[in-house]
């Protein structure tokens, strides 16, 4: 079958999972929280310490040269990646966390008033709402949140009601990570354009499973985080339109940001380096192409596909298992299955299913206000990866049904 | 008051029922047990003053001076924090103030299950651990102080 993967041979990419865990396999569905990385990202960084560290943009000697070369060479293949239209608005940040910091610090300093109105939904990360709330305290903006229904599905009627005027930017996250719901970010994007909004869409859990076309979606920002795409920690990448990246200030002052720097007045650097401030994680974004290459060379929508069986395999066992409810069971998520089962707190199956070898994430992810909605302490959640396989899905259920067992 | 044997004491009889186990289980489905034969906490005590924060779950503790001794209450609404909070009443609750404040509780190591037990659990145990602790230090400067 076309775009079928070997996926016995994609986990022998990965060294870390012929790790046993408490004397039994290990079994990784934790991957919305950060994936595992291939032999060939392993091997950029220690290839890049072991042959040619330098610091980069600055050296006129050959390990500079090459250094740069490696790290600019991460910035087109992050611009294709994402078809942005050119490198210059690709900026290298520490994740999606500092993006989404900069782009509110920095575009929220310049452009937000008093009584200005920031839109949010239900189901952000804590990343894509504290910095928008420290923003609007600086500035008096408001922020408006798009409500969810009891799945957790984003309104879009009650979205369109709260765009209005005053609307300056919409902020929305576009798979959620708590659920795996994805959001229509194209739409959201095109109504709040009608409005003369701008908006930032949150790729910390889309990027690694759709295909990302920031030109075709026409977003004005994107956020997303290496880790979370089989690369190193410590790396993100924002993109913004060249228009607006212009206009807006620096977010940290430093070198490599600066054109000429004296006592009368400093000039600043030239798009991307602008908001590149400092010695950047060289190492780590120049594995970060391993990463990319990693997944273009699967194909996204052969891991997809993938991915999607093993969630849908993974809901049709869960839900012979007495007492658990999965929450957002609707169709169009990726990736991620999560639960609840009648009268047991999420801490204690986490603890059970990590005795028996699977990982999986139990709390509220960092989305306390969609908790709070969902009137849950929080979820159990099982998130899939291009190398997770039916068979762990199966040990997955296994090990539930014990804990249930143990703790009933 | 019934009068409760020595900390170390405890604590040594709790490693020897453990040691029963050679899996875990086992182990855990002893904790699970302690958790269950938890004495409810009054619904009133389930406030913010109460709540021991640095744990996934919620934990909440009051607690008493009676005859020099200090008597622990405490509920979670998750079950093996329960077991845990079962194993540190039985051997703090009771107690006085001095002894439960230099109490080295190595039993918890001793057990076996801290290699079990997920980082943000030991910080949760850790943060219990704290609270009785700092609970019995304000008991005995509130004795001290009469
Ligand atoms: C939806 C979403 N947004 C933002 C973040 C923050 O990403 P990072 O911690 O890599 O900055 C995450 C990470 O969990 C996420 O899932």
């Amino acid at each position: 079958m076309e775009g079928r993967l070997d996926i016995e041979a994609v986990r022998g990419q990965f060294p870390i999972l012929g790790r046993s865990v408490k004397g039994r396999a290990l079994v990784y569905l934790d991957n919305a929280a950060t994936t595992q990385k291939p032999q060939s990202v392993i091997d950029a960084i220690t290839g890049y310490y072991a042959g040619y560290n330098a610091n980069i943009h600055r050296g006129i000697h050959t390990l500079a040269e090459e250094a740069t070369a490696a790290f600019e060479t991460t910035r087109e293949t992050a611009r294709a990646f994402i078809n942005a239209a050119s490198t210059d608005e690709i900026i290298f940040t520490r994740g999606t966390t500092e993006g989404i910091n900069l782009v509110a610090s920095s575009w929220g300093r310049a452009n937000l008033q008093p009584g200005d109105e920031i839109i949010l939904s239900t189901l952000e990360h804590h990343s894509n709402i504290v910095p928008w709330q420290m923003i609007a305290a600086e500035k008096g903006a408001v922020i408006k949140v798009v409500p969810i229904d009891d799945n957790g599905v984003f309104q879009f009627d009650a979205f369109e009601k709260l765009l209005s005027g005053r609307t300056r930017i919409v902020s929305i996250v576009h798979v959620s990570n708590a659920l795996g719901l994805i959001h229509p970010v194209e739409a959201v994007i095109r109504a709040a354009h009608a409005k003369g909004a701008l908006v930032l869409v949150d790729g910390a859990q889309s990027t690694v499973h759709l295909d990302i076309d920031v030109q075709s979606l026409d977003c004005d920002f994107f956020a997303c985080s290496a880790h979370k795409c089989y690369g190193p920690t410590g790396v993100g990448i924002l993109y913004g339109k060249r228009s607006l990246l212009e206009d807006m200030p620096p977010y940290q002052g430093g070198g490599e940001m600066i054109r000429e720097v004296s006592f009368r007045g400093t000039t600043y650097n030239d798009l991307p380096y602008k908001f590149e401030a400092g010695t950047p994680n060289i190492a780590d974004v120049v594995a970060t192409r391993a990463a990319l290459d990693f997944m273009t060379g699967l194909g996204k929508s052969a891991m997809r596909a993938h991915e999607d069986k093993l969630v849908s395999y993974a809901s049709d066992r869960m839900r012979e298992i007495p007492g658990l409810r999965i929450i957002g069971d609707v169709p169009g998520k990726v990736s991620v299955v999560s639960f609840v089962i009648e009268g047991i707190h999420p801490q204690d199956i986490g603890i059970l299913l990590d005795n028996q070898g699977v990982a999986i994430r139990t709390g509220h992810h960092c989305t306390q206000p969609l908790m709070e909605r969902l009137g849950l302490p929080g979820t159990n959640r099982a998130s899939f990866a291009v190398y997770n396989t039916r068979g762990e899905v199966d040990a997955l259920v296994t090990a539930l049904e014990k804990a249930r067992k143990m703790l009933s | 008051m019934e009068q409760r044997p020595p900390i170390p004491q405890i604590e040594d009889e709790i490693v020897e029922e453990f040691e029963l186990f050679d899996n875990w289980e086992d182990k855990y489905e002893y904790l699970i047990d302690m958790g269950k034969k938890l004495p409810p906490l009054d619904n009133m005590h389930k406030d913010d003053e109460h709540r021991i924060r640095g744990c996934q779950s919620t934990v909440w503790m009051v607690s008493e001076l009676r005859d020099g001794q200090i008597v622990y209450h405490a509920d979670s609404d998750a079950m093996i924090v329960k077991g845990l909070i079962s194993m540190l009443i039985r051997v703090l609750s009771g107690q006085t103030p001095q002894d439960i404040i230099q109490a080295d509780l190595g039993f918890i190591d001793r057990i076996g299950m801290t290699s079990h037990l997920a980082q943000t659990r030991s910080n949760g145990l850790r943060a219990m651990i704290k609270q009785m602790k700092l609970d019995a230090t304000a008991w005995q400067l509130k004795a001290n102080a009469s």
